[in-house]
């Protein structure tokens, strides 16, 4: 059910919350042992919650919606670990901006949804608790980081989740696992209590079954916040108002460097069905080009590593989680650090110190920092003959267990669709659009011009209520 | 080899991580065929190209210089592997 859905039943009086409730634990029972899409889970505290809400006079924008929240978002007095055995046990003494406004909406939620540690993969398959499979085919992935999130949304073990997108955390996931998921503007929603991956890329997002209830949940967590200096005080629109069904006269640029090989022909079909739609339904499609794609991989990499390593920087065995003792401070660190870090948490802070490093600095991260300006000037010229960029959101559709884990780079090329967005800190939506023959979800993403996320709302919602295509459920 | 294992072990210690034999090893490798990816940008020529240390244009954001609550020594220390006497406990440094 969406969340539209069962806002008008709690209207309605027909359900109850704790029958809600009771009825989302039986089918978290029934599926998570599949799943498992929870890093952390308690279910009388679901019970405990659920009857506090059942009390309140007040029904919220988010009343008795059963939701997920990513490990690295935190949650007052709850497990927060970012999938990661350097935080073992830490329990943050405080409610991010978007916790607060969740629970301010009167949302009833549920847990911590696995990720990959520290958001660092596109699998799910680095998290300390081991990998979360995706409800479509528990052989593959459900991508990453944020796939416990999209797994238990798709799954129907919640209603919807947020997650954070750091080059395509949130969008990557929501493709393979065919559910909706929104990059917001940088800026759009504030970052205060998440723990930082690339402080320069991260933004949270929802993670919803359609694009209504992308809108609903943008609605809540939208907006500047003072503790967090790089929210941007731009007013918030109501997102529900620009859900029309009309892309008449809306200019649609394919990139071509997006439309290449080494893109599975059943994703290439299924995107262009989709752009075969919009054009029927009146909008222009027109060619464009972003000349500077094919070099956003390698300079995500380097400025999020950097960025990571400056940031995991706090993670040493003083304050919080993990410490492996020593007599020496400096051992104690690297010892703590050593082991409570998973490989590739260390790969990439290894990368981010050698690309900061004196004699390296501007050959890497300087160097990265340009070609980044480069790119979201494609991004400008573009837009200026354009309203929004259609691409695949991912080149092929959910991949094997195992299948990336030991070649890093071949894991990094995941994200290749994705990453641009977020270099240039524009919002950007994966809507589902189809199946492979094997019934994996594949996606389709629409990226907008900054703070234009009612423009990327009224084209995915045209698309999905216009789209020939029967959804499947996956088959738990 | 862009980075030999020598250096590794150093970067590593900048980073303040205990790397195992295996773990050398293997990052060698991997982080050079990572940095042999990465040389693809030294095609571009960014001699005029100003860098972009943001996503968005911002200039000095700043707040009111207001005392407001904060959490309290208690509720912080919470989490702390070791404290002592209101304070993180750490192995001695001098």
């Amino acid at each position: 059910m969406e969340i539209s859905k069962l806002l008008a039943e709690f209207k309605k009086d027909s359900l109850k919350i704790e029958d809600v409730a009771s009825s989302i634990l039986a089918r978290i029972d029934k599926v998570e042992p599949k799943v498992c899409g929870f890093a952390h889970f308690d279910k009388q505290k679901v019970h405990d919650r659920a009857k506090k809400l059942s009390k309140e006079k007040q029904q919220g924008r988010l009343y008795g919606i059963p939701m997920a929240v990513k490990d690295n978002i935190c949650v007052e007095g709850e497990l927060t670990t970012c999938s990661s055995k350097i935080l073992d046990g830490f329990k943050s003494p405080y409610d991010a901006t978007v916790v607060s406004k969740l629970k301010s909406a009167n949302a009833l939620l549920l847990g911590k949804s696995n990720m990959d540690e520290f958001a660092f993969g596109s699998s799910c398959e680095t998290s300390c608790y081991g990998p979360t499979k995706n409800p479509y085919d528990t052989s593959r992935i459900p991508g990453g980081s944020s796939g416990g999130s999209a797994a238990l949304v798709a799954a129907d073990e919640v209603i919807a989740a947020l997650g954070s997108d750091t080059g395509g955390s949130v969008r990557q996931p929501a493709s393979l696992c065919g559910v909706v998921g929104l990059k917001p503007t940088y800026g759009r929603v504030s970052r205060y209590g998440l723990i930082a991956f690339a402080s320069s890329l991260d933004q949270i997002g929802p993670i919803t079954k359609d694009v209504e209830d992308a809108a609903i949940i943008l609605n809540v967590i939208a907006g500047f916040d003072p503790m967090d200096t790089t929210s941007i005080d731009v007013p918030v629109p109501d997102y529900i108002r620009s859900l029309s069904n009309d892309v008449k006269g809306l200019k649609i640029g394919l990139p071509k460097e997006y439309f290449i090989k080494g893109m599975e022909k059943e994703v290439r079909q299924s995107v262009d069905k989709a752009i075969l739609l919009f054009k029927e339904l009146g909008a222009q499609v027109i060619d464009i080009s972003l000349p500077h794609t094919e070099y956003a991989v390698a300079t995500y990499y380097i400025i999020a590593c950097s960025e990571a390593s400056s940031n995991l920087a706090r993670f040493d065995g003083v304050q919080y989680g993990l410490r492996e003792n020593d007599t020496s401070l400096l051992d104690m660190y690297k010892k703590t650090r050593g082991k409570g870090f998973g490989e590739e948490a260390k790969r990439r802070i290894i990368l981010g110190t050698y690309s900061l490093s004196s004699g390296y600095y501007d050959a890497y991260y300087l160097k990265a920092q340009k070609v980044r300006a480069l790119i979201k000037k494609d991004f400008d010229k573009a837009f200026r003959k354009c309203d929004v960029i259609l691409t695949p959101t991912s080149p092929t559709t959910a991949f094997k267990l195992n299948e990336r884990l030991k070649d890093p780079l071949q894991m990094y090329l995941s994200d290749i669709f994705t990453i641009p967005a977020n270099l240039a800190g524009i919002p950007a939506i994966s809507i589902p659009c189809g199946y492979s023959k094997d019934t994996l979800p594949i996606g389709l993403q629409l990226a907008g011009k900054p703070f234009d996320e009612p423009t990327l709302f009224r084209a995915s919602y045209t698309y999905e209520k216009n789209a020939k295509w029967q959804k499947i459920k996956p088959n738990l | 080899m862009k980075i030999k294992t020598k250096e590794l072990k150093y970067v590593a210690d900048l980073a303040r991580i205990k790397l195992t034999e295996k773990e050398t090893g293997l990052f060698s490798k991997q982080l050079n065929s990572i940095l042999e990816y990465i040389d693809k940008l030294k095609q571009l020529d960014t001699k005029k190209v100003e860098p972009m240390s943001h996503a968005l244009e911002m200039v000095n954001i700043f707040r009111e210089d207001k005392v407001k609550k904060s959490l309290g020594r208690e509720k912080v220390l919470e989490n702390a592997p070791s404290a002592k006497d209101g304070f993180f406990e750490v192995p001695k440094v001098i």
